[in-house]
């Protein structure tokens, strides 16, 4: 078995691998989109958007393959998963407005729901087998060539709409009631996030898997929150910390054999409890 | 023409009237002060005037080339804005965004101005401080300030002074009555304190769910209804 004592060996060997080569392209892409975005869900209390999208993103993703069996042929799974997760996060935006459910609430039943009927259309179609698995806790063999394009280009696209309007995404996660008062299009901009938040979570589904893809929204912001102070500091902390927790993750994917997802996690898990313990100190002191 | 003209304007929420009968005006350099009960309708009536609720009936006129995007407004604060990790130039500067409209990032003039009216409100030396770790009057400063941004003409604000203890209370209330006099900027304030709201504002606005009282603050003591409440205290 292989070890870090070599860690230049390592990476070297990694990058030799073309699928390697896409997985790291795509995941520093997604953990940037996902650090981003994830400090304004955290800090308007959208948290669980995320997670939501994410299992509905399974379901859909099941759709998906159900359809390739059906038509016998493969297709890129985004065209099914991009526009059901868009519509899903819009629906949930307009559910988490209505006073009648609770936001909190709204986000566990469409949970529940996706995940229910995700299941159902496995145990009639394929049954639980490894590519379900995949689809849950993630695969770095996912990947086509295709997929790694359009990944890159809808990343760059997040990234860059995030930085034009992200005075409005601040003024309107700071203070909903003045920014509307004063005029800003509020109900616009809460759903750039939401729809910005599900192409992320569609994007970084297959490597990180259904069910761990939300972690990369929430754990840089709240690992950045612990020590700084200011909302810029955060928003770029927030995403050195994606981007080296993603690498390190992959690294130890790697050398370890690891499934990838899970080790990104595990390293972002690793990177709150050590910055809470900073902040714990730094507050006695 | 008067800057806020309100004529026979009422609020419901789901089918309840929470306020009817409205009907007064606002003119450039007034400090009008909003007084009565919780529930007498005072928040519902500054929603309107922010245009975030629409009135039943009657109808609420803006003048003076007022837009009704330029209103500069002081709400209560949140729990969650309370744990917000931003600096106080952040939460300024964020007041110029309806001036900025779609262009991406603030300009150099955007950030004189906020400089300006943290310079003004006395709290520039707090620019770069993280805005949790600040006192209840200092909050209260950067958040007049971000309102200034966003307004030369008309200020709205929402019990600016609840939580804050007598001296800082005291202080507040002389930043509002000098900004108004010396910027002759028009200011709407809703309070519970209503000796306060008599030893500053020129124009008094008693509501009970109906109009009680509009008119001069000279007027409003004189009146029963003053007479009365002044009589139970600051606390309804």
């Amino acid at each position: 078995m292989e070890t870090l004592f070599e860690l230049d060996r390592i990476i070297v060997e990694m990058f030799d691998f073309l699928f390697m080569r896409r997985a790291i392209l795509v995941g520093l892409l997604v953990s940037l989109c996902a650090a981003l975005l994830g400090v304004n869900l955290v800090l308007k209390r959208y948290a669980m958007i995320g997670t939501s999208l994410s299992h509905v993103g399974f379901a859909a993703m099941v759709i998906a393959t159900g359809i390739d069996l059906a038509v016998e042929r493969e297709f890129s799974h985004f065209f099914v998963t991009l526009p059901m997760v868009v519509l899903a996060a819009f629906a949930l935006l307009l559910l988490s407005e209505n006073n009648k459910i609770k936001g909190d609430s709204a986000v566990a039943l469409v949970s529940t729901s996706s995940l229910a009927i995700g299941i159902i259309i496995v145990s009639q179609t394929t049954g639980l087998n490894t590519d379900v698995c995949g689809v849950m806790f993630g695969s770095i063999l996912a990947m086509t060539r295709f997929d790694v394009q359009l990944s890159v280009v809808l990343s760059i696209s997040v990234l860059t709409l995030f930085v034009l309007f992200y005075k409005q995404l601040f003024a309107v996660t700071y203070d909903e009631t003045f920014a509307k008062a004063t005029g800003t299009k509020v109900f616009v901009y809460k759903a750039l996030l939401a729809f910005l938040t599900a192409v992320t979570v569609v994007l970084g589904m297959r490597m990180m898997g259904a069910l761990l893809i939300a972690s990369l929204t929430i754990f840089p912001a709240l690992s950045a929150m612990r020590l700084c102070k200011r909302f810029l500091s955060v928003v770029i902390t927030a995403a050195i910390i994606a981007v080296t927790c993603f690498f390190v993750g992959m690294v130890l994917s790697y050398t370890y054999n690891l499934p990838p997802g899970a080790s990104v996690v595990a390293v972002n898990l690793t990177v709150f409890v050590f910055f809470s313990g900073i902040a714990l100190m730094k507050g006695r002191g | 023409m008067a800057l806020i003209t309100c004529k026979d304007v009422s609020f419901s929420y789901e089918g309840n009237v929470a306020v009817d009968g409205l009907s007064f005006e606002v003119n450039q350099g007034d400090y009008l002060c909003i007084v009565g009960e919780n529930g007498s309708g005072k928040s519902t009536l500054m929603k309107g005037l922010l245009d975030l609720l629409r009135p039943k009936t009657g109808t609420i006129t803006m003048g003076d080339g007022l837009k009704q995007t330029q209103i500069g407004y002081l709400p209560q604060q949140s729990a969650a804005q309370k744990d917000f990790p931003a600096s106080c130039f952040e939460i300024v500067i964020s007041g110029r965004l309806n001036s900025r409209g779609i262009m991406p990032f603030y300009s150099r003039i955007d950030r004189m101005i906020a400089s300006a009216h943290m310079d003004q409100l006395g709290v520039i030396s707090l620019r770069n401080k993280s805005f949790r770790e600040l006192s209840g009057g200092q909050q209260q400063r950067v958040l007049l300030a971000r309102a200034l941004c966003a307004t030369e003409k008309l200020l709205l604000l929402d019990e600016p002074v609840s939580g804050l203890d007598p001296l800082v209370t005291a202080e507040l209330y002389q930043t509002i009555q000098d900004l108004q006099r010396d910027t002759g900027i028009t200011i709407i304030m809703i309070s519970h304190d209503v000796h306060a709201a008599v030893e500053h504002a020129n124009h008094i606005l008693h509501l009970q769910n109906k109009q009680l009282f509009f008119g001069p603050t000279a007027e409003y003591v004189e009146t029963e209804v003053g007479r009365r409440f002044l009589r139970k205290g600051g606390d309804f």
